[in-house]
């Protein structure tokens, strides 16, 4: 073995990254969402600048799920120490809290909606309007996929599949969760700052 | 998620017909099967372009013959619709550029070699890579069922500008056509970042021991930045295309304001139509890049493998390849000079499209000075290299005149344009596609084509395709318009017939002419004759490989690799060749001394390996 030792010091032929293929697929399907939400706000942007841009008050519920959306990375993370250590009571409660605020963000985001209606703000009009719903919209869609890969997660978490040696998906979940919640942080100071 | 854990592993797999020939994970069959898909499209693409061409050739031609064809879409007096004449050109451009071009070069030749070449037994996910052919043959599926509507196909030009994309009352092109046109590409703009994403990751991750990234074959390098390109652009194009369908579908104001049409003023308030093209332009030139780097990189490994020399400055390659693919994401406004830009902007964007003809030329001069002196092998697939690089410089020069922003507004939208891009970018690419094809043939399938059918197809192809597109460059500095169904009404145009006669006469028999290369193509899978194990005497690791490759490539150990792909003809050496996979131990003779220190490291083998093995 110590000739391997002195492999890696002259490190020629060495096994490539170390990274799990599967994660790093998933980093480069997050930089197509990136890039994805990237085209929409510099439209955005350039739109606004144009002129002829209705405003308006984004509705008081985006700034609770802002709170909500946060607090679930924060759950999604201590389930995932959890399951790290093979603390398995800890890893259920925690999924299920994530799970719970995930759907939570959901209905609030629809309830922003709700507030977007009833001040005559619609789908169909002025563009600063139609951007906002069609920003939420497709960042709620993200969430509807990643509630569904943490359902995933949460059966497999209350059969018992997911331990400190089975974490590739925990930590895929895991990473996209805090990905959709560092996004929606962007969009809804992007919005804030460009309305 | 899938859990396909068994890929990770050699051994082979025997399905059935199904799972072997239709759904099948395995690499090389998907990329047999996005080449044959692609090849299809090439002919349907190509025959719409003859018939348009009949249109502008034949101004007056009764084509009252082509109605089984045709059908409703002559009129009266056997001439093609107006308006089909729209969708013709609108679906030639789309298909050529997105299921020909991208998908049937990329999708072909990424899966094909990446794994092979960089010695993996497969991509990184074999699922997703028969999910990314799918989505694709959905996509097609789509856009082929648009080409039969009775409102035809969508017919605002590839680029889908609206307002005229967005208003079904503007031209019965934007009807039903519009609609699956865009569902079309929002699938294969799934397929694309599907690929992509498989293509990036098994280049980094999955390359055998030894392979480094300095020892890539200029291919790899190539689809690499290709698939990045991939993954930061077909967003974006989701973007547009995206808010297109909210105008179109839910009455949005994205792209629409201030519009009176039919003698209707629209309700729609605040939008602007410059938006569409600043978002599809982000995709719409790295799109470019995505058609001609695979080209790039496949005459790269060619031209040096049949000039039996090293390539001319590797590293000069890879990194020219990244700028173009860096400068790709800074140029898109050059498309847009004509929308009343500031012309401050202008010339920022000038300055930064001429900046691309640097990379390009270090390209081609070190194409040129890797031939230089070479002992060349003009084998078809090293003709068709050459041609593409005569095409990529011819076509290239005109992007010099077309990327400045004083010159543009006299050439903008005029056949000077059709004839830049389709030289650079359409035959230079549909080039490095047969140079591919003729040269892995006997690695897809084992036998080899027929050469002097190769020879006649390549200087028919090379000769036809510049009568078709350098007479274009003069109509075009004469002022005559892209997309205009004729020129007859206008007294100024007329002394252009004769030309245009001989540009379509020359279109008609190139595309003729391509199907000597089908017909080579079909005939050679079944009865070519046998391949040897490495017909070019290449150094690269797909000819390590049983003539029938199974699932996993290679029946045992993956091969190590021990130097770059590009040993040909190095002074001492017993062959004009070393491959990848021959240590330096076994070539004392030719080694140079820095050379002679890694001797050192190969002893190490048997440990490597068996880390190697504890890894699966």
């Amino acid at each position: 073995m110590e000739n391997t030792v002195d492999l890696r010091i002259v490190e020629e032929p060495k096994r490539s990254l170390s990274m799990d293929p599967k994660k790093f697929g998933m980093w480069l399907f997050l930089s197509t969402v990136m890039m994805l939400f990237m085209a929409i706000t510099s439209a955005y942007i350039v739109r606004q600048a144009e002129g002829n841009w209705v405003y308006f008050e984004l509705p008081f519920s985006f700034y609770v799920t802002s709170f909500v959306i946060v607090a679930s990375s924060v759950t999604m993370q201590l389930a995932y120490r959890a399951s790290k250590r093979d603390r398995v009571q800890q890893s259920k409660l925690f999924i299920t809290l994530t799970s719970v605020l995930g759907v939570v963000f959901l209905a609030g985001q629809f309830m922003g909606w709700q507030q977007l209606v009833a001040s005559n703000i619609y789908l169909v009009g002025n563009p600063s309007g139609s951007f906002l719903y069609v920003i939420t919209g497709l960042h709620g869609l993200h969430l509807i996929s990643a509630i569904a890969f943490l359902f995933i997660i949460l059966a497999a978490v209350f059969k018992g599949n997911v331990s400190s040696k089975n974490m590739t998906k925990m930590e895929m979940c895991t990473t996209y969760w805090h990905f959709l919640g560092g996004l929606w942080l962007y969009l809804f100071i992007f919005l804030i700052l460009y309305r | 998620m899938e859990n396909h854990s068994h890929e990770d592993h050699g051994h082979e797999h025997h399905g059935n017909f199904w799972t072997t020939y239709i759904f099948s994970e395995d690499h090389k069959v998907i990329a047999k099967q996005f080449l044959i898909t692609g090849m299809a499209w090439a002919l349907i693409g190509g025959l719409l372009s003859v018939l348009f061409r009949l249109q502008l050739g034949f101004p007056d031609a009764n084509l009252s013959w082509l109605k089984p064809l045709l059908g409703g879409w002559l009129t009266a007096d056997g001439k093609i619709d107006p308006e089909f004449y729209l969708a013709l050109v609108t679906m030639h451009g789309t298909i050529m550029v997105f299921f020909v071009l991208t998908a049937g070069l990329s999708g072909t030749f990424s899966n094909f070699l990446i794994p092979l070449q960089i010695g993996a037994r497969d991509m990184a996910s074999g699922f997703m890579n028969m999910l990314s052919y799918w989505f694709f043959f959905l996509s097609s599926s789509i856009m082929f069922t648009s080409l039969f509507l009775s409102t035809g196909p969508a017919g605002g030009g590839w680029t889908i500008y609206p307002p005229l994309s967005a208003l079904p009352q503007a031209i019965s092109g934007s009807g039903l056509g519009m609609t699956l046109w865009l569902v079309s590409m929002a699938f294969f703009i799934v397929s694309s970042l599907l690929g992509s994403i498989n293509y990036i990751t098994t280049v980094i991750n999955l390359r055998t021991v030894g392979m480094s990234f300095t020892k890539l074959p200029l291919t790899i390098w190539a689809f690499f930045f290709t698939a990045i390109i991939g993954v930061l652009s077909f967003p974006v194009l989701f973007a547009a295309v995206l808010l297109l369908i909210f105008d179109r579908g839910f009455g949005t104001s994205f792209y629409l304001s201030d519009i009176y049409i039919g003698g209707e003023a629209l309700p729609n308030q605040g939008g602007s139509p410059i938006l569409f093209q600043h978002l599809f332009w982000f995709l719409g030139h790295p799109e470019v890049y995505i058609v001609i780097l695979p080209s790039l990189g496949i005459t790269s490994e060619i031209i040096s493998t049949n000039s039996r020399k090293p390539i001319f400055g590797y590293k000069a390659m890879v990194g020219s390849l990244l700028f173009i693919a860096i400068l790709s994401f800074v140029v898109w406004a050059h498309h847009m000079f004509v929308t009343g830009m500031n012309p401050f902007l202008g010339s920022i964007f000038t300055l930064l499209t001429l900046i691309i003809a640097i990379p390009s030329a270090v390209k081609i001069f070190n194409y040129v000075t890797t031939m230089w002196r070479g002992n060349i092998r003009f084998t078809p697939a090293m003709l068709f290299s050459i041609g593409m690089v005569s095409y990529f410089l011819t076509g290239g020069i005109t992007g010099l005149f077309v990327g400045n922003s004083a010159v543009d507004i006299q050439l903008h939208d005029t056949y000077f344009i059709v004839a830049h891009f389709h030289l650079v970018m359409g035959v230079a690419a549909f080039f490095g596609m047969f140079a591919g094809v003729y040269h892995w043939f006997p690695k897809m399938f084992g036998r080899m084509m027929n050469e002097k059918l190769g020879y006649i197809h390549f200087w028919l192809t090379f000769i036809g395709g510049y009568l078709i597109f350098f007479p274009m460059h003069y109509i075009g500095i004469a002022g005559f318009p892209r997309r205009y169904y004729t020129w007859t009404n206008f007294e100024t145009f007329s002394g252009f017939t004769d030309l245009n006669l001989l540009v379509s006469i020359a279109a008609i028999v190139t595309f003729f002419t391509q199907f000597i290369f089908v017909f080579n193509f079909i005939y050679s899978i079944f009865r070519g004759k046998l391949a040897p194990a490495n017909p070019w005497e290449s150094n690269a690791l797909e000819w390590t490989t049983p003539r029938f490759p199974g699932h996993g490539n290679w029946p045992g150990e993956i091969p190590t690799v021990y130097r770059w792909p590009y040993d040909y003809s190095k002074p001492g050496a017993k062959e004009d060749f070393i491959p990848q996979h021959i240590p330096y131990s076994e070539t004392p003779e030719s080694n140079l001394p820095h050379e002679n220190e890694l001797i050192k490291l190969e002893g190490m083998d048997a440990t490597i390996h068996v880390e190697e093995k504890k890894h699966h």
